[in-house]
């Protein structure tokens, strides 16, 4: 049976799915950009992987759209005017949405929606307003399929931010993503207090640590997809990730790594973002003629690559010769110790290479702690996290997380699961989250052990549509397929809980 | 000088508590209590280990073993030899707690499984999974969770029975610079005169009180004391305003004593301070105060009556956990 066939008659594919799986099979049967014989075969061992970028870039991986220019100027392509009121901001929004490529073909950023709204909100009224973006989200949730489509809010508190938090509880939705942009000057304690019960009763939003963005980025900076920092106005061409497990797995000792297997495998993952990024900028028509660069909502130099990595957990403890995750990194102060020493090499040899068409940044890519994927099982936990299963107490698990965070400008983040009765307790939950935000921590995402939706690795999912899934039905929401691998070969939904006294 | 830092039996130190007052906090909790409540849900902190070694052999992970305080006594001046010497007391200060002690029983708790099978074996209610702590030794855990908290809850066990060791603590977490203003609150089963010692109180923001029996009859036979110093400590810390919240624990089926209490302690405290109503929970309680005071929880419309009682008789600010 061919491919094609076998995507045809799968009964779990909804049209859109079939179309998006069928669309990657036929970039696949092009093999013009070509990469060194090192790579393929790094790639073929599991040490190198594209994330099934696929093999014939025709669009940047993420793309984050400057809304603000869409309600300034309007989109001629599209044939918008600029909006006049919310009913038109919304609408102007939704169309806009459908015509944003990506990696998923689904827009990872859909913009600052407080931000953006709330001078048509605060001229309606409340009831009224909260109709509208009642509707909004539901449209986003059942034509924007995807739960890497990820929306911003804050740092300061607004009408728009309470009514979509409301929506958001009430709704139960795992689309859009949602991430608080915090800042402890800016964000008032009862606006993240609200933040806080939303995301223990939704999974969302995430708490992002607005100063250290801003500090890398600028003041126009997105979180998209999972939790990946990139400009608006621009986003990321491309992201590959060192499986470090793997990269590991030739070293003779943590030294031979550092000195030999590290660097020859960052060389070889840098080769191939280079001649991709040239690819996309060079060869493919988007950054000549798609109406997103050409009117100005996206600018090629405001891309850049985001170099990824994966597994450090397990790559450490390979390295030191650690056979229980319980005394290995994370835990064991000699093994983080080595993986910092891992992350600065691999900072230090980034750096160091000047990146084509990354005109914005120095010339420079930026890391990335990739999620892990379906496939990965337990053999590289995602980015720098503590492998699921060997989770110490909380304070021990941040402890490690902020020695990590600051490495990543294009994103990493942890995510805790919390019993009931934190619920009673949100003040108990921001009091923790201020701290490991103020000690470092650039991203913070929590959920409640029984609610529906549940964040996977860095997206969510809802616990009821994987079940659909089981059956053999079809679920609506494109990424649930990758919770559900998650769960069955990386238990990503079996995080230690966090009771009473974590 | 001999300098003797003063060590504290410590049963366990929960890092981040939303349970223990407001916010997040961290909780101390020490070993050996002066009460023995028919409903206490951990007895194995109500007494210090005799060093009877029962545990050691019966544990499966090889965790526990023997031996003598003075050297637990020496490793823990060892830590802090170079830390402040403001804890630091002459020979003898605190000799009385440690002093009649045959020996003690030495927990390793990185092979710990927490089996809990050595408190389940112990005759005594005293778990032997206790360290002695100096202050030096808790200001370093307290260092480490300083940003994510609004402050710390010492309890039990009884807490007050370390009064010395607690103020040195509570002055030396006021001290602490770099981090955010910290609350010390002490979780007190009230079996200690703060009127006639009320150092404490002045390094302390309060008292999250137990009144778990008014009526020296019932008070007798469910703590095991007639409760008189419980309600003096209720007039004093609500007249010194160091009183926190109360708390009283509501027992299935007895109308008479529960409405006694909370009518009384409600009356007293208005809405000076949290009112806790908090429903008898069988889990942990010794099996034969189980048969005596009920094998299931209360239930939560039998305690509410009590919250609604409370509220009737003046607290305000009463509510049920």
């Amino acid at each position: 049976m061919s491919e094609a066939l076998n995507i045809i008659q799968d009964p779990t594919l909804t049209y859109r799915q079939e179309l998006i799986a069928l669309a990657r099979l036929g970039e696949s049967t092009d093999d013009s950009l070509r990469y060194s014989d090192a790579y393929y075969e790094a790639k073929a061992k599991g040490a190198l992987c594209d994330l099934n970028e696929g093999i014939m870039p025709y669009r940047p991986r993420y793309i984050c759209p400057d809304y603000d220019l869409l309600f300034e100027k309007g989109c001629k392509f599209l044939d918008l005017e600029p909006p006049t009121d919310l009913l038109e901001a919304v609408n102007v929004l939704e169309i806009f949405y459908c015509h944003v490529p990506s990696i998923t073909t689904y827009p990872v950023y859909v913009g600052d929606l407080d931000r953006l709204l709330e001078p048509f909100v605060i001229k309606e009224d409340r009831a009224y307003a909260k109709k509208v973006l009642g509707l909004f989200l539901r449209n986003i949730d059942r034509v924007q399929t995807d739960s890497f489509v990820h929306a911003d809010i804050g740092p300061a508190d607004s009408v728009t931010a309470r009514i979509l938090l409301e929506l958001t509880e009430e709704m139960q939705l795992a689309i859009p993503n949602i991430t608080l942009r915090y800042d402890p000057d800016i964000t008032s304690d009862d606006f993240a207090l609200a933040c806080v019960r939303c995301m223990l009763k939704t999974a969302k939003p995430s708490f992002a640590n607005h100063g250290m963005f801003r500090s890398e980025w600028g003041d126009r900076y997105a979180i998209a997809s999972c939790y990946n920092g990139l400009t608006i106005g621009g986003g990321g061409y491309t992201l590959p990730r060192m499986r470090l497990y793997e990269c590991s797995l030739n070293a003779k000792s943590p030294e031979d790594f550092l000195e030999n297997e590290l660097p020859r495998h960052i060389d070889l993952q840098l080769e191939y973002m280079d001649k991709r990024v040239k690819f996309i900028v060079e060869q493919s028509t988007f950054f000549k003629d798609n109406f997103l660069v050409t009117e100005g909502f996206v600018r090629q130099e405001n891309f850049t690559g985001m170099f990824g990595v994966v597994g450090l957990a397990e790559c450490c403890n390979h390295l030191l010769g650690i056979k229980d995750v319980h005394h290995g990194f994370g835990l064991n102060p000699e093994a983080t110790e080595l993986g910092i020493r891992i992350m600065e090499a691999i900072e230090k040899r980034v750096s160091e290479h000047e990146a084509p068409y990354c005109d914005a940044f120095g010339h420079r890519y930026r890391l990335h702690a990739q999620v892990g994927i379906d496939t990965d099982g337990m053999d590289d936990s995602p980015g720098t996290r503590i492998p699921i299963g060997a989770e110490p107490d909380m304070l021990s698990q941040l402890e490690v997380n902020e020695k990590f965070h600051r490495f990543f400008p294009t994103g990493t983040g942890d995510i805790f699961k919390f019993e009931e009765t934190w619920t009673k307790t949100p003040e108990a939950v921001l009091s923790i989250i201020k701290g490991s935000l103020a000690k470092g921590l650039r991203y913070f995402s929590g959920y409640l052990e029984n609610n529906d939706v549940v964040r996977v690795t860095g997206y969510l999912v809802k616990k009821s549509e994987i079940e659909k899934l089981r059956q053999k039905k079809q679920s609506l929401n494109n990424v649930t397929v990758f919770g559900m691998g998650a769960q069955d070969g990386g238990h990503a939904l079996d995080r230690r809980v966090q009771e009473f006294g974590a | 000088m001999v300098i003797i830092m003063k060590l504290a039996p410590v049963n366990k130190i929960i890092p981040f508590s939303n349970v223990d007052g407001p916010g997040n906090r961290t909780a101390v909790f020490f070993q050996g209590c002066t009460f023995d409540c028919k409903f206490c849900h951990n007895p194995e902190t109500i007494n210090m280990c005799i060093g009877c070694s029962e545990c050691v052999s019966k544990c499966p992970a090889g965790a526990l073993s023997c031996q003598s305080v003075e050297s637990a006594r020496a490793a823990a001046d060892e830590r802090s030899a170079d830390s402040s010497t403001d804890s630091c007391k002459s020979p003898g200060a605190d000799a009385g707690m440690l002093s009649n002690r045959r020996g003690s029983i030495i927990w390793d708790s990185t092979k710990c499984v927490q089996c809990d099978t050595c408190i389940r074996v112990c005759q005594s209610n005293a778990s032997p999974r206790i360290r002695y702590m100096s202050v030096p030794d808790l200001i370093a855990e307290i260092r480490r969770t300083a940003p994510y908290i609004q402050g710390i809850t010492v309890s039990g066990g009884e807490c007050t029975l370390q009064n010395d060791f607690l103020i040195d603590l509570f002055s030396a977490v006021r001290a602490l610079q770099d981090s955010p203003r910290l609350t010390c609150l002490l979780d007190s089963n009230g079996s200690f005169d703060f009127e006639a010692d009320p150092r404490i109180l002045e390094v302390s923001e309060g008292v999250m009180l137990d009144v778990k029996a008014v009526g020296k009859e019932w008070s007798r036979r469910l703590i095991g004391d007639p409760g008189d110093l419980v309600l003096k400590n209720l007039d004093y810390l609500l007249k010194a305003e160091k009183l926190q919240e109360v708390r009283t624990v509501i027992i299935p089926g007895r109308d008479t004593e529960n409405e006694e209490t909370v009518r009384y302690t409600a009356s007293k405290i208005g809405n000076a301070c949290d009112y806790r109503i908090i429903r008898y929970r069988p889990f942990g309680v010794r099996e034969n105060f189980q048969k005596e005071l009920g094998e299931d929880e209360t239930p939560e419309e039998y305690a509410m009556k009590f919250v609604e009682l409370a509220k009737q008789y003046g607290a305000g600010r009463a509510y049920l956990v």
